[in-house]
C-alpha cells in the first residue's frame, strides 16, 4: 500500500514535472527559430509585400500610408521584422515613436494592421505558433506607434 | 414576448447585414461570446471584452441564441448587444428556464401550476481602461445587470426575498500571446456582487442570507489557431435559501469563430443542485451572428 502510494507520488511528479518544463520549453527556444520559420529575410520580404499589397486595398489605413516610400517601407520593416525575429539584420529606419508621432494613428488603423499582417503570414503559410511569437515581439511597438 | 423579441433581433441584424456594414476591426475572436446573461464573455462567465468587433471609431451589434439542456431543466436564452467604440456596452437578454421535472412535483405536491420560470436581464459595461491584446495589464471592465424575475410564485414559495436584483461587475482579461505550445491564452477573471439566486431565476436574496456577497468567477481559452477557442470556466455563486443547496457552476468549451459575423459555441456544463434536484449537468450550444 505504502509502495502504492510512493509509486503514485513519483508518477504525479513525473506528470507535473513535464507539464511545467513543457510549458517553459517552448517560449525559451532561442528566437533563431522564428526567423527560420518565417523563412530568413527572404521569406520576410515576401510577407511584407503581400502585407503593403493588403494595405493599398484597407480602406481603414490606406489614407495614412499616402506619401510613403514603398520601396524604403519595404526595406525598414523587413529588416525590423528580421531583427524582431532574431535574424541578422538592424533596423536603420527611423525611432518608431518619432516617425508616429504626428500620425495619430487610432486603435481602429492599429487592429486594420495587425489583422493584415496575420492575413499576409497566413498567405505565406507561416504556422500558427510562428505566427503569435512574432505578433508578441511586435505588441511592445503598441505604445510607441499610438503615442500613448 | 419572446417570439417578439426574437423577430426584433432577426428584423435587426436583416436591416444591417442588407446595409453590408463590416462587424467591426478588432481582432477575431476578440469579442467573444455572449453570456446566458447577454454580456459578452464565455457562455457562464462576462469578460471584460466587449462584444462583437468594434474598435474605437466603429459601433457593432450581436444578436444570439443558446440552449442548455442539463438532466432535469432546459435554459433557452436570446439575448443582444450594442458596442459603441469598444467603450461602452449595452446588453438584453431573456432566459427562460424549462422546469421539465420540477413542473411535475410543483404540480402533484404544492398545487403550483408553473412550467417555466423567466427574467429578463437588461446590461451595460464600460471598459475603464486598457485592450485585451496590446495592454501589458489587459483589459479592465465594469458592469451592472438589472434582472426582473417574471415568475415570481415559485421562487417566493421558496423563500425569495425579491423579484428583481442588480448585479455589479468587475473584470479583466488579457491574451498572453505565444504561450502554452506558442498558442495564445485568454484569461479572465471577474468579481460580481449579487443576491441572486440561480442567477436571478430563483429570485434575490433568501431566507438563510438576504445581502450582497461578493463572487469569484474565472474562465481560460487557448486559441488553437485564430478559428477555434477551447477553454473552461468557473462562476462561484452564493448560497441562499434553506430549502435548497446551490451549487458553484463550471463548464468546458469549444468555441468557432469562422468569420467575424458568425460563432457557435459547445460547451459541457455542471450547474450542481437546482431547487432540489442534484447533479445538473449537460449540453449549451449557441448561435451567434455580429454586425
Amino acid at each position: 500500500m505504502l509502495a502504492h502510494a510512493t509509486h503514485l507520488r513519483l508518477f504525479w511528479a513525473l506528470v507535473l514535472t513535464v507539464l511545467t518544463t513543457g510549458c517553459q520549453l517552448s517560449p525559451a527556444q532561442p528566437d533563431q527559430s522564428l526567423y527560420q520559420q518565417l523563412g530568413q529575410r527572404a521569406g520576410i520580404a515576401n510577407i511584407v509585400e503581400d502585407l503593403l499589397y493588403l494595405i493599398v486595398d484597407d480602406e481603414r489605413i490606406n489614407q495614412a500610408f499616402k506619401g510613403t516610400d514603398v520601396k524604403q517601407f519595404h526595406r525598414n520593416l523587413t529588416d525590423q521584422l528580421c531583427e524582431l525575429s532574431g535574424g541578422p539584420c538592424t533596423y536603420t529606419g527611423r525611432d518608431m515613436r518619432k516617425l508616429h508621432a504626428d500620425m495619430a494613428i487610432t486603435d481602429t488603423q492599429f487592429n486594420a494592421l495587425t489583422e493584415n499582417l496575420i492575413l499576409a503570414m497566413e498567405q505565406n503559410q507561416v504556422p500558427t505558433g510562428a505566427q503569435n511569437r512574432l505578433l508578441k515581439a511586435l505588441i511592445p511597438l503598441y505604445p510607441d506607434i499610438r503615442h500613448l | 414576448m419572446n417570439s417578439y423579441l426574437l423577430a426584433g433581433l432577426l428584423v435587426l441584424f436583416g436591416a444591417t447585414d442588407a446595409c453590408a456594414k463590416s462587424p467591426g476591426s478588432r481582432i477575431w475572436a476578440t469579442g467573444g461570446v455572449t453570456t446566458i446573461e447577454g454580456a459578452a464573455g464565455g457562455g457562464l462567465v462576462p469578460w471584460a471584452l466587449l462584444s462583437g468587433y468594434a474598435s474605437d471609431e466603429e459601433w457593432s451589434g450581436t444578436v444570439n441564441l443558446s440552449q442548455t439542456r442539463v438532466d432535469d431543466y432546459s435554459l433557452s436564452v436570446e439575448a443582444a448587444s450594442l458596442n459603441w467604440r469598444n467603450r461602452i456596452e449595452v446588453s438584453a437578454a431573456r432566459q427562460t428556464l424549462d422546469l421539465d421535472t420540477l413542473g411535475f412535483v410543483l404540480k402533484d405536491q404544492f398545487g403550483l401550476a408553473q412550467d417555466e420560470l423567466r427574467q429578463d436581464v437588461f446590461g451595460l459595461k464600460i471598459r475603464l481602461f486598457g485592450d485585451v491584446l496590446y495592454h501589458p495589464w489587459g483589459q479592465w471592465s465594469a458592469g451592472v445587470q438589472y434582472k426582473r424575475q417574471q415568475d415570481f410564485t415559485v421562487p417566493e414559495a421558496i423563500e425569495a426575498r425579491d423579484d428583481s436584483g442588480v448585479d455589479l461587475l468587475f473584470s479583466a482579461s488579457k491574451v498572453f500571446f505565444a504561450s502554452v505550445l506558442d498558442r495564445n491564452l485568454l484569461v479572465n477573471g471577474t468579481v460580481r456582487g449579487t443576491r441572486a439566486n440561480q442567477g436571478g431565476l430563483l429570485g434575490f436574496g433568501g431566507d438563510r442570507k438576504n445581502h450582497y456577497q461578493w463572487m469569484a468567477e474565472a474562465s481560460a481559452g487557448l486559441f488553437i489557431n485564430r478559428e477555434w477557442l477551447v477553454g473552461a470556466e468557473y462562476r462561484q455563486k452564493p448560497d441562499n435559501l434553506s430549502f435548497a443547496g446551490e451549487n458553484d457552476w463550471w463548464d468546458v468549451f469549444v468555441a468557432w469563430v469562422p468569420d467575424r459575423r458568425l460563432s457557435l459555441t459547445a460547451a459541457w456544463v455542471n450547474l450542481g443542485d437546482i431547487a432540489s434536484l442534484t447533479d445538473q449537468q449537460g449540453v449549451y450550444l449557441a448561435l451567434q451572428g455580429n454586425f
